[in-house]
Parts: structure tokens; C-alpha cells; sequence
């Protein structure tokens, strides 16, 4: 597979394929992966069939749990988490957006406690095809075009 | 079961905890002073002044016989000295029994809520809820209409930013009410609340002319427009004059109609309204007195 020869092989841990390619660095920011030390390889813009282009992630060494991983499929909705060990997959999952989303994005309403106090961000997901979110504290709504990333 | 529960957005009582609070209410409004609440005291902490709010819930600790402790504003507190509200929070919660809050960020309280051992009452966070006015503004249709079932409510002026609005919206959604907004087109009643009504399987429909509304209703709620709300000057100009109801629009009416407003009231219900029978705004501040005993006496676990 041409995505194979650019983004090489791993023996163990975790591949996030299917990333729209525009999406990549936020999957990176989301799952915090530039404070992780393990090997990490990763490509965007690559060809796809079925998408024209996507992105791709591969992190040696690291599994996550699914609250941890589900997280990306606010950006990325149709992305595969492949666990690989020994160079086998032996588990393929697509990721599904959670109910609740902790500590990950910003409340887009400025008069918002979460804004001026140490309050960690948690929002309701009330609609998921949509991705519509709804802060926990203020109520208001944080949509798809709004969602910056903390 | 309301014992030991905070108030922070109505959702937070369910729709029985919601008309226990007014039955309760009720009893209330025939005798309003009993001394249920002797051995407690009360914080009532504004960091943002509102003095009807605050005397309109002292009154309601007085008349429990309980006691309180507080502020009206934050100009002489810590809270002046850069003191976080988790930590003003957590220094109240030691000398009071439950803790009634005013703040004006939105979602103060339900932050207060959480890291607080004592119950929270939010009286206003900011443009986001105020649970209280919600409760004692269903009490007023109630009592005016003799149920909340089925009614036909119009709401007019600033549904944008008008919390009372948006608060009492959503408690009405429970009682299968049909929804009429009214108001201009930079004031409209936001996204949230519009899910929220489709949600539920019910309908809505807006206006930007109140006269067309007025025949078809049970309770007209108006609300205050603020000049500052308008990006443009010319709109609030171009507008102002139409959300102002006056007597001679109110002759083609329904016989229940009643008019209802938050207050305070600028301009927005002219005065030759006041003595009509459909005038029910002062009538309705009252009822937050008994409203506000009724929650107090609930959560704290007091009988009557
Ligand atoms: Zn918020």
C-alpha cells in the first residue's frame, strides 16, 4: 500500500488512519501528542480512494483508552484507531463522538466562568451528527465552525 | 426529594419538584410569616448588586425566622482582592446552611454548586439562568390561569438576552404550551431555545409585530429592550417604538389575558396599562416572596 511505504511500519501500539488531511495537527493538539516521548510518525495530504485525501498517525508504543481516543472523532468522525503488536492489527475500530467532552475545547461564550476561573471545560454533546455542543456552566452552545481546541 | 438539592437551572427541579414548590408556595401566600427556620442562617452573597432580588429573598428569610449573612456588592469583600470564587465558596460554606448567589459570569453557579458541601440557590449567573424568577413567574400564570397546561404565551422585546425568557420557556415545555416570539430581528430567541422547544415535539412561532398576537393569547410577557443591545443606533431607533404596549391595543382580547413583566420596567408597558385588569406585573414581584419561602423551607428539609 502506497500509504504504508510513506508512513512507515510499526511494530507495536496505535494507528489513526482516516484523518481528514486538514485535521491532522488538531488530532495531534487533542490527544496531547507533543508531550509524548514515544516514536511518533505521521503524514497528511496522502492519497485516498474512497476520501481523496486523509491523514495518518502512527504512535509506537501507546494505546488509549476510549474515552481518551473518542475525543478526535470531534474532527475527525470517520477515523480508524488500528492497536497493532508484532506487527499484526489485532483490533480496527472506528472512534464515535462521546456524550460528554472534558477539558478539550474552549466555551465560545467570552462571559463564560470557565473563561476567568480555574474551572476545567465540559460540555454535553446534544447533537452528534451536527457536533453540537453545550457548555456544562454557561448553557450556551459551542458548534462545529466555533470549537477551538485548549 | 428537594432536601439538600441546589437550584441552578430550572431543569435541575424536576417538573412534580416544580409544582411541590408552588403548592407550597401556596400555603405560603395565606400565611407568609411562620418561624420554620430558627437555627439557620443563610448567605446571601451578590457580587453583582440587584436589590430586588436580594430584598425580595431577605424578606422570605425573614419571614422563616431564619437568619442572614452576606453581601450586596463586592467593593469591600476579598473577592475585591483577587480572591477566587472557589475559594469565597469554600470560606462561606463553613458558616452558613445554604448559600444564595448572584454572580455575573455565566455559570458561577453551577461552578459554586459544585465545589460547595451547602446547597446553592442561583439568583442570576450572568445572561444564563435565574431559576427563581422562572419559579415565581409560573406561580403568576398559574394563579391567573388556574392551570399551566395548554396555554398560549407570547413573549415580547429582547428574547435574545433575556434570561427570564429563556428560563421560563423551558420550564413551560413541560406543560405542552405553545409559544409565540415577538421581536425585533437582531433580538430573536436564541438557537438553544428554539432546540430545546423542537426537542420536545412542541411548536413556536415569531413575530416581529406584537398587534397580530395579542387576540390569540393567555399571557403576554414583556420584556425590557436596552438601547446597548443594538450594533446599530438606527435599528434601536427603527424599533423602540413597536414593543411598547399600550391600552388601546389590549381591545380585542382574550377575557383570562394577563400581562406579565420581570421589572423593572422603563418604558415598554405604558402607565394607562397599570390599572387595567390584564395587569398583573406588580402582583407577580410579590409572589417571589412566597416562591422564595417555599424553596428555602424545601431544601433545608423544614415542614410547615
Ligand atoms: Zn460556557
Amino acid at each position: 500500500m502506497i500509504t504504508e511505504l510513506k508512513v512507515s511500519a510499526i511494530d507495536n501500539g496505535t494507528v489513526i488512519d482516516h484523518i481528514p488531511s486538514k485535521s491532522v495537527f488538531t488530532v495531534i493538539k487533542i490527544l496531547d501528542l507533543e508531550e509524548d516521548e514515544n516514536q511518533i510518525l505521521f503524514g497528511t495530504n496522502l492519497e485516498s480512494k474512497k476520501y481523496g485525501t486523509k491523514g495518518i498517525i502512527k504512535i509506537k508504543n501507546r494505546y488509549f483508552k476510549e474515552a481518551e481516543i473518542n475525543k478526535i472523532a470531534l474532527v475527525a468522525p470517520i477515523a480508524t484507531i488500528i492497536v497493532i503488536k508484532d506487527y499484526n492489527v489485532v483490533e480496527k475500530k472506528h472512534v464515535s463522538i462521546p456524550d460528554k467532552v472534558f477539558k478539550t475545547i474552549k466555551c465560545i461564550n467570552p462571559n463564560c466562568i470557565t473563561n476567568f476561573e480555574n474551572v476545567a471545560q465540559q460540555f454535553d454533546v446534544i447533537d452528534k451528527k451536527d457536533v453540537i455542543l453545550k457548555c456544562h456552566y454557561c448553557e450556551k452552545i459551542t458548534d462545529k465552525k466555533n470549537m477551538v481546541f485548549i | 426529594m428537594i432536601q439538600g438539592k441546589s437550584l441552578i437551572s430550572i431543569n435541575d427541579f424536576s417538573k412534580e419538584e416544580q409544582i411541590d414548590i408552588l403548592n407550597l408556595a401556596e400555603e405560603f401566600e395565606k400565611k407568609s410569616n411562620r418561624h420554620i427556620l430558627p437555627n439557620h442562617v443563610i448567605a446571601t452573597l451578590f457580587f453583582e448588586p440587584s436589590t430586588r432580588t436580594r430584598l425580595s429573598f431577605e424578606s422570605a428569610i425573614c419571614r422563616l425566622g431564619a437568619k442572614y449573612i452576606g453581601f450586596s456588592d463586592t467593593s469591600s469583600t476579598s473577592v475585591q482582592k483577587g480572591e477566587s470564587l472557589r475559594d469565597t465558596i469554600k470560606t462561606v460554606e463553613q458558616y452558613s446552611d445554604l448559600i444564595i448567589m448572584r454572580h455575573p459570569k455565566a455559570g458561577s453557579a453551577r461552578f459554586a454548586s459544585e465545589v460547595s458541601n451547602v446547597p446553592v440557590i442561583n439568583a442570576g449567573d450572568g445572561a444564563n439562568q435565574h431559576p427563581t424568577q422562572t419559579l415565581l413567574d409560573m406561580y403568576s400564570i398559574r394563579k391567573t390561569q388556574g392551570a399551566l397546561n395548554d396555554l398560549n404565551i407570547a413573549f415580547v422585546g429582547d428574547l435574545k438576552y433575556g434570561r427570564t425568557v429563556h428560563s421560563l420557556v423551558m420550564a413551560l415545555c413541560n406543560f405542552n404550551c405553545n409559544f409565540y416570539f415577538v421581536s425585533p430581528q437582531e433580538l430573536k430567541i436564541p438557537t438553544e431555545i428554539k432546540y430545546y422547544i423542537k426537542e420536545r415535539n412542541l411548536t413556536y412561532s415569531q413575530f416581529t409585530n406584537m398587534n397580530e398576537v395579542i387576540p390569540k393569547v393567555d399571557i403576554i410577557y414583556m420584556t425590557r429592550i436596552q438601547r446597548e443591545r443594538f450594533s446599530d443606533p438606527l435599528e434601536y431607533e427603527k424599533v423602540k417604538n413597536s414593543y411598547i404596549l399600550n391600552s388601546e391595543m389590549l381591545y380585542d382580547t382574550k377575557p383570562n389575558l394577563k400581562i406579565l413583566h420581570p421589572l423593572p420596567r422603563v418604558n415598554e408597558i405604558s402607565e394607562d396599562v397599570d390599572n387595567l385588569k390584564e395587569a398583573y406585573y406588580f402582583t407577580q414581584a410579590l409572589n417571589g416572596v412566597y416562591i422564595r419561602q417555599a424553596l428555602l423551607t424545601s431544601i433545608l428539609g423544614a415542614k410547615l
